[in-house]
């Protein structure tokens, strides 16, 4: 059975569609990721399921029950903000056992249930202080182990990683993923603009697009596993918002159909894609993928001319001039010797491109998994 | 699509009485005790004073009153008829007047001096906060003793410089009493204007300064075009604020001088007709005058500052 | 040191010569401190006088010197003795004490509904509040004499406690609500998350928080219920129901001829030394009540 499920949600800001028509089903002990670009209302999704705010239309159910009315101390589900939201007031003991204490519960269950998230979080000897003398990291799993003491069925998380630095995100993202196994049956659902944490983080990414006023367009625009919005992106905006540095993208033609397979035109060169022609006609408009990773540089039949490198250290970003326009083909390397304005030999597999009609859905691709690892095998 | 749509704006009818209208009927619950309250204590007490002023109610009997119409206002021997009454309006308009246009220039001036940055600052602020926490009644006391036309200090110092050449009467000469109520009022209220046009001055930018001295424009000039133009609606809404409190000023010249005729201010004269002499619908009708004078005024200031803000927003 | 010179260039000076050192320049600098000098002794001389007239007896009344020829404590006494101005004083701490209570413990509720739920009429009911505190004293006395006397409270301090709310009560919501405006919102999220009611939110959660407001806005209640004259002048008529504003605008001697000074001043002293102390060392919270309730009006 479903933990949650969501029908047809919509939520507007007075006429502005900001969620629209949501069905989604996260099932019990999953880690679910809302991802997308700032404006997609991937908070206010979860704020629905919180019960801070009200659907437009539509139902969810959180553990069989329709919680639509239901206020948020009632939906079995606890919140960690962003912000923390600790009681600046109140000592770390007291920001968990306040909301245990309107439960009525006993005291002594009260005390199990700390002592219980204080060993999970490693909050010990913190108990008595103020959220003001503890570091952000402290913050942070103070305000998980509020959560945790609630002992709910749904852990909902809104962007709990952005307030800290570099180096604490990444030991927390392991915690949280650590404590996701621990806490066996409870459902996650996390939000976060960042996609390493989606990626990282989810058994499933729920990715939203900004609705941007339309009213034809729909807020899920891919959900599945990391990998397969990877490797299988819907549409053009999933390929373009999973995957760093972002997928290239240029314009070509259908030159035509073979099987298994497309050929297609770029500026009077045919690269083949290992993609299904269904729908597809010759002459028609259509955009070619391909992600940085998967582009071969230092073989192949074409040359392209290195207009600007940038050197990370264990790979290089190289940016290749198509031959005959101005449009800049994004390629990683590991060779840190390549010089800018070098004319290097290059070639897009077939079994890596993406395929993607003028309205953005892309043609279903045969391979299953990527080639393995071309970019690196390249240069032994 | 289009069905879609008709049922989601169908479906959304049932849940307005959902979370959202239990947060605003929480919210009426939580300001009921408060507005039930002041209406109990300011809304009812008006609307009575404002009824009363149309009737004949007196304190010695005062269950049994008629109605009598505007004859409080408008009648032979009504409000508008009163030598009095007039008298009671030109001081407190005089009073007003020269209180607030006093108070606004000097609190400007403190309000800068406390805007330096200073060690002395602390104590600045000490200082102003005195004249503003001391009691009214106590400060009338005060002045009332400094002032004293025999043993007072302030006659005493004139004297002893040559100013004057013999004691003034400074609360009982009716020349002068006026303008000595005035004198401590603006010793009280000051500070209070003071510290409006201060949390102004303190809103402006420093950039605003900086890229001013940067530009090597005087001081004189830097206050003129950049720092009055923003706070002028902070004085403004000072100034509103200290006229509005100005109007119904009573202790200090109760205390001062009584019932005095040529100090007296609406405020003085509504109580004595209403309790020294008992005339509860005169006395109300004149406590309605000086409310509607009060609330006319209101609404004009805030259709003023409403343009003055737009203007400056603009 | 060519401090003239300098001061003299000082309106035209170049930027380049300002911006090393933001140097002062004398005159302005003279003219500070003489200007604050001389505003410091305007505040607090009337109140030193004061002190210092309380001291005096008799004939040293009428010499105008600061410092006392012959100090006398029988002034404070003479207060206590020949008036019950110990009842008084407690009236005024139970009125002022009541009416803060009193106008805090509604206004935080208030603010939370003002300050956090948008509602139809809200802004309507803001500038209603707003404007009774413009509402002049006696516009209300006539009904507020009757309302006291319906409810028996005639001559007591009840009379004054519901009559000084009418003073409080507009600001202390107005200022509250700007308080509680700043307040994370987040906060009241986690606390709904919590399942806590809306009273525990804004008196376990709320009122810790803003405790440097509720000192500062309740500060103010206090001073305006303790300074009140024309309500309790009006509601009271027994020397014992008296608070001491009232209390020291009647003292009188005996004779009625000519007032006791040194006691008034005596009196004047015994209430305003708590207050200025109050203010001195809340100075900084009182100048943020006032502001926020001013700016945002």
């Amino acid at each position: 059975m479903s933990r949650i499920a969501l029908r047809g949600v919509s939520k507007f800001f007075g006429n502005i569609p900001v969620l629209k028509d949501i069905d989604l089903d996260i099932a019990s002990g999953e880690f679910c990721v809302f991802v997308g670009p700032s404006g997609c209302g991937k908070s206010t999704l979860l704020r629905l399921l919180a019960g801070l705010e009200e659907v437009s239309a539509g139902e969810i159910e959180i553990d069989g029950l329709l919680v639509n009315q239901l206020p948020p101390a009632q939906r079995n589900v606890a919140m960690v903000f962003q912000s923390y939201a600790l009681y600046p007031h109140m000592s770390v003991y007291q920001n968990m056992a306040f909301g245990l204490q309107h439960r009525k519960l006993a005291a002594g269950e009260i005390e199990q249930r700390i002592a219980g998230a204080v060993r999970i979080l490693q909050l010990d000897g913190l108990l008595q202080r103020r959220p003001r003398e503890l570091s952000g990291g402290q913050r942070q799993r103070v305000a998980i182990a509020r959560a945790i003491v609630r002992q709910p069925k749904v852990f909902l998380f809104d962007e709990p990683l952005s307030n800290l630095d570099a180096a604490l995100r990444v030991q927390t993202r392991l915690e949280i993923a650590r404590l996701h196994r621990a806490l066996g049956s409870a459902s996650m659902v996390y939000v976060t603009h960042d996609q390493v944490e989606a990626m990282t983080l989810a058994d499933r990414i729920v990715l939203l697009q900004p609705l941007a006023g339309r009213t034809d367009a729909l807020s899920v625009a891919q959900s599945g596993p990391p990998l397969d919005l990877y490797h299988h992106p819907a549409n053009r905006f999933v390929a373009g918002f999973i995957g760093s540095p972002a997928m290239n993208f240029v314009e070509a033609t259908v030159k035509s159909l073979c099987h298994p397979g497309v050929a297609v035109d770029v500026l009077g060169t045919i690269w083949d894609a290992r993609v299904s022609s269904r729908g597809l006609m010759p002459g028609e408009a259509v955009t070619l993928g391909i992600r940085p990773e998967h582009v071969l540089l230092g073989q192949g039949t074409q040359r392209a001319r290195v207009s600007h490198v940038e050197r990370l250290g264990e790979l290089s970003h190289v940016y290749l001039e198509l031959p005959g326009s101005g449009t800049a083909l994004l390629a990683k390397s590991p060779r840190d010797d390549i010089a800018t304005d070098e004319l290097l030999p290059f070639d897009l597999p077939p079994q890596a491109m993406h395929l993607f009609r003028s309205d953005g859905v892309a043609q279903a691709r045969y391979a299953a998994q990527q080639p393995a690892d071309p970019a690196h095998s390249a240069f032994p | 699509m289009p069905e879609k749509v008709i049922r989601s704006t169908f479906s959304a009818v049932p849940l307005r009485g959902g979370l959202a209208a239990q947060r605003v009927r929480r919210a009426w619950w939580m300001a009921a005790p408060m507005l039930l309250v002041l209406a109990a204590v300011g809304g009812w007490p008006l609307l009575r004073t404002i009824w009363l002023s149309l009737t004949d109610s007196e304190l010695s009997r005062l269950d049994d009153y008629a109605f009598i119409g505007l004859e409080n206002y408008i009648g032979e021997y009504g409000l508008l008829a009163s030598a009095d009454w007039w008298q009671a309006v030109a001081n407190t308009l005089l009073f007003t007047g020269l209180s607030v246009s006093l108070e606004t220039l000097l609190g400007l001036g403190v309000a800068l001096l406390l805007n330096q940055p200073s060690r002395l600052r602390t104590l600045l602020r000490a200082a102003l906060l005195v004249p503003w926490a001391i009691p009214t009644v106590v400060s009338a006391k005060m002045w009332s003793w400094m002032l004293h036309d025999q043993f007072g200090i302030v006659n005493h110092q004139l004297l002893a410089l040559g100013l004057i050449a013999t004691p003034l009467a400074w609360t009982a000469d009716p020349q002068l009493a006026l303008f000595s109520i005035v004198l401590v009022d603006v010793w009280k209220a000051t500070p209070y204007m003071a510290l409006l046009i201060l949390a102004a001055l303190q809103m402006v930018p420093v950039d605003c300064y900086e890229a001013a001295r940067v530009d090597g424009v005087p001081r004189w000039q830097v206050f003129r075009r950049v720092t009055l133009p923003l706070i002028l609606p902070g004085i403004l809404v000072a100034v509103v604020f200290r006229t509005l409190d100005a109007l119904r000023v009573f202790d200090l010249i109760y205390v001062m001088t009584s019932n005095s005729r040529d100090t007296q201010s609406m405020s003085v004269f509504v109580r004595e007709q209403l309790i020294d002499f008992g005339l509860v619908g005169y006395g109300s009708a004149a406590a309605s005058c000086l409310f509607f004078m009060v609330a006319l005024l209101s609404i004009v200031a805030m259709g003023l500052m409403r343009k003055t803000f737009e203007r400056a927003a603009a | 040191m060519s401090g003239l010179t300098e001061a003299r260039e000082a309106p035209a000076a170049s930027p380049r010569r300002q911006a090393p050192g933001r140097r002062r320049f004398p005159r302005g600098r003279i003219g500070y401190w003489a200007a604050s000098l001389l505003f410091v002794f305007v505040s607090v001389f009337p109140l030193l006088y004061a002190l210092s007239s309380s001291f005096k007896q008799g004939a040293g009344l009428f010499s105008p010197t600061l410092w006392p020829a012959a100090p006398t404590l029988a002034n404070y006494s003479g207060v206590f003795a020949e008036q019950p101005f110990a009842q008084n004083l407690l009236n005024s701490l139970l009125v002022a004490g009541c009416v803060v209570a009193l106008s805090l413990g509604l206004s935080l509720m208030a603010a939370w509904a003002f300050g956090r739920v948008q509602f139809r009429g809200r802004g309507l009911l803001l500038m209603l509040i707003l404007s009774a505190s413009m509402l002049p004293q006696v516009a209300v006395l006539s009904g507020m004499f009757e309302l006291v006397r319906f409810f028996g409270l005639y001559d007591s301090l009840g009379a004054l406690v519901i009559a000084d709310l009418v003073l409080t009560l507009p600001f202390t919501v107005w200022v509250l609500v700007t308080f509680v405006r700043q307040l994370p919102k987040e906060l009241e999220e986690a606390a709904a998350m919590d399942g806590v009611g809306v009273l525990t939110l804004v008196f376990r959660v709320f009122m810790p928080l803003l405790w440097p407001a509720m000192v500062a806005t309740g500060l103010l209640a206090f001073i305006a219920a303790w300074n009140e004259f024309l309500f309790a002048l009006t509601f009271t008529l027994s020397t014992e129901a008296r608070t001491v504003p009232v209390a020291i605008a009647l003292i009188s001697t005996a004779s009625g001829f000519e007032l006791p000074w040194g006691r008034i001043m005596a009196a004047s002293v015994i209430v305003t030394l708590p207050l200025v102390a109050l203010v001195v060392v809340f100075q900084r919270r009182i100048v943020a009540g006032l502001s926020a309730g001013a700016v945002k009006g």
